[in-house]
């Protein structure tokens, strides 16, 4: 027998589901404590953010959100590996990686409160990022186009994409690795998989044993990490970002990681899986290892802890007010960027929308 | 000065545009080594190099998106769709992302990109190959809808979309693109995409066309003239954002409107170029408007083909009927 192709695929953790090694070399980043200790207190804050979200969303004061529970070692990784330089196409719930580039929670509730002026990320990095993407792995193809430009241009930049399991089915996802492949792009290309795309589990979304291996038909770098343990997200980023960044082309990773809540606060997930397995994931999830991990080196505890969560909690109530306290756009905002220069034409249907408005006032 | 075609116009305007602006990259389906398959982009691969005129996968999506993606990061891609019928699959990335962009962000990012397509029938190809679909995307917010009828306008209007800031679709009527020669002098002038083109004056009645189609009206114009009926003859060039005042001035002077187009009857650009006549030229008007267009079905295989365009004596015909009726 002649074999024309062999792969594998590694998977990666560092620390299991207590919070132990379970191997030795720890990458440099997780030698400075401090750094560690900054990353969970992102993960816990993105947490916090995120009950506050379905808070609001139960309150009537926010419109259908995306939780992003179970993600945050997942997201944080992803975030914290990245250069300001590089772009970043998220979906619609990589919250704590875009919390880490800068995005504000007041913007992601004006988003998801129905004010466009939520995608007008005010701070850097994340303005000259990509903003939500809703139609599934779309954004995957605007990462490999902005990979592309960093290319003809010489810049040494790298487009990170993130999309689901669901996501990793769709054709944009293969399109975007493609590309990348046959052009040696600066792409990386990100499946957080959670499990369960709304109500379809993970194994109907292909027959693959592993989805990172869906680089490999690409001509990429694959490799699969435990998505609950931020060392070793993070080291995968890292990695794969360094070798986009040196022109050795670009990754697909699939983080492996559990929704642990609804798919959105428009959902409810027990119509469609059991208790048990929610357990189990609850038993993985990414807060309690790393907090096992830092209590153990001596540099987290229960004070600091509940400091720390107070903290968030002014943090977010701060942002809540923010995001309540902004007026509506006026009528006028419907037209005012739907192109660069409004024309005529759309000039006076914006009169009429505008006298229908002072009409009924 | 050379006389040059149309799809020459197309090849000389992206020639001057990434001669002059760097930032312009033309990316698509054999558009490299082989210059497209119309020859759209004959020479500019060997001129300007892999990396400004770029091979893509065969994908259309991956065009389509990678597209939206390098004009984020301030390129001014222009996409080749190879023809109009393979466009279906660009589409969620022009409405869904390229059109909304600068809308969803608030103006923070932006799409200047070109998609251009070899558009309509006539030219005896293959299925998939004669799809008039302009309508599909002239209801896109946020997207301009270009359409040129001669190698002139193809030049200076073309420079036009890749200068523009936001989104354009540029159809090119592939019918015509050897059609005849003009001079076209490669001077960078653009022309302007907000204005409807009057191409020839008139009184009795008012012909409305764009892309291939302008070709039968002017024909048709040619044949009333002999007749002694004198018809102005608009080319509706952009069709989207509408300069409607070009045509309801003409009509206001001729009171009678015939609207000509390829793509099927039902909800095509005529019937918008209509309803604003009924809307806000009521009272100019002496005669019903006429739309002579494709019938609602599928465009045939070529053996039929010609009888489904719109013919100058169908042209000739509606316009009689609305100088019959007052």
């Amino acid at each position: 027998m002649t074999i024309a192709a062999k792969f594998e695929i590694e998977y990666l953790q560092y620390l299991d589901a207590e919070g132990k090694e379970v191997r030795k070399d720890l990458p440099e980043f997780a030698k400075d404590l401090d750094h560690m200790v900054e990353l969970y207190k992102l993960m816990l804050s993105t947490r916090v953010f995120d009950a506050k979200s379905i808070a609001l969303q139960r309150t009537g004061k926010l419109g259908t959100y995306a939780s992003c529970l179970g993600h945050e070692a997942a997201h944080v990784g992803i975030g914290s590996a990245m250069k300001p330089e590089d772009v970043y196409a998220p979906s619609y719930r990589e919250y704590g990686a875009q919390l880490y580039r800068g995005v504000q929670p007041r913007e992601v509730y004006m988003y998801w409160g129905g004010d466009e002026r939520g995608n007008d990320y005010q701070k850097e990095p994340a303005r000259h990022d990509f903003a939500w993407s809703v139609p599934i792995a779309t954004q995957c193809l605007h990462a490999a186009g902005s990979a592309l430009a960093f290319k003809i241009r010489g810049e040494k930049r790298v487009a990170v994409c993130t999309i689901g399991d669901g996501g990793s089915s769709k054709g944009d996802f293969y399109g975007a690795i493609n590309m990348a492949g046959a052009r040696q792009l600066p792409l990386v290309a990100v499946i957080v998989n959670n499990q369960w795309a709304i109500s379809v589990p993970r194994k109907i979304q292909s027959g693959a044993p592993t989805l990172a291996q869906k680089g490999i038909a690409a001509g990429l770098f694959c490799i699969q990490v435990d998505g609950n343990d931020i060392i070793a997200v993070r080291k995968a980023m890292e990695d794969a970002l360094d070798r986009a960044r040196n022109g050795e082309g670009g990754s697909v990773l699939e983080l492996v990681t559990y929704r642990l809540g609804d798919h959105t606060t428009a959902d409810d997930a027990r119509r469609y899986r059991g208790k048990e397995e929610v357990d189990e994931a609850w038993a993985k999830e990414p807060m309690k290892r790393l907090r096992n991990w830092l209590v153990k080196k001596k540099v987290w505890d229960d004070a600091k802890e509940e400091a720390w969560k107070a903290e968030c909690d002014e943090w977010m109530d701060n942002e809540v007010n923010a995001y309540l306290e902004t007026r509506t756009q006026p009528v006028s905002a419907m037209f005012d960027y739907t192109f660069a220069e409004l024309p005529a034409d759309l000039e006076k249907q914006r009169d009429h929308v505008l006298s229908l408005d002072q009409k009924a006032h | 000065m050379a006389q040059i075609t149309l799809i020459e116009a197309v090849t000389q305007a992206l020639a001057y545009e990434m001669a002059h602006d760097e930032s312009v990259v033309v990316l698509g389906e054999d558009v490299g080594v082989n210059g497209g398959v119309f020859r759209a982009t004959q020479g500019l691969q060997e001129k300007f190099g892999e990396w400004r005129v770029i091979d893509t996968p065969l994908d259309e999506m991956t065009i389509a998106g990678v597209t939206v993606g390098m004009a984020v990061q301030g390129m001014k891609p222009v996409a080749e769709a190879q023809f109009e019928g393979f466009i279906y699959p660009m589409m969620e990335h022009i409405a869904c992302h390229a059109a909304r962009m600068r809308n969803r962000t608030r103006g923070r990012l932006t799409v200047p990109a070109v998609w251009r397509a070899p558009w309509g029938g006539g030219i005896r190809a293959p299925e998939h190959h004669s799809e008039a679909n302009e309508h599909l995307f002239t209801n896109i917010p946020g997207l301009r809808v270009v359409m040129p009828s001669s190698p002139a306008r193809a030049y200076g209007l073309l420079l036009a979309a890749i200068r523009d800031p936001d989104p354009v679709m540029f159809f090119e009527p592939k019918r015509i693109y050897r059609q005849y020669k003009e001079e076209v002098p490669d001077d960078g002038e653009a022309l302007p995409l907000d204005v409807c083109f009057v191409l020839r004056d008139g009184t009795d009645v008012t012909l409305v066309s764009w892309g291939a189609q302008v070709k039968e009206a002017l024909e048709a114009a040619d044949a009333l003239a002999a007749e002694g009926i004198s018809a102005e003859v608009i080319d509706v060039a952009t069709l989207t954002p509408l300069d409607f005042d070009t045509i309801a001035e003409s009509v206001a002077k001729t009171g009678r409107c015939v609207i000509v187009h390829e793509a099927p009857k039902t909800a095509g650009f005529g019937a918008e170029i209509a309803a604003r006549l009924a809307e806000e030229c009521m009272y100019d008007l002496l005669a019903p408007v006429e739309r002579v267009t494709g019938p609602d079905t599928h465009i045939p295989l070529f053996r039929l083909e010609m009888k489904y365009l719109p013919s100058v004596e169908r042209v000739v015909d509606a316009a009689k009927r609305t100088l019959a009726a007052s």
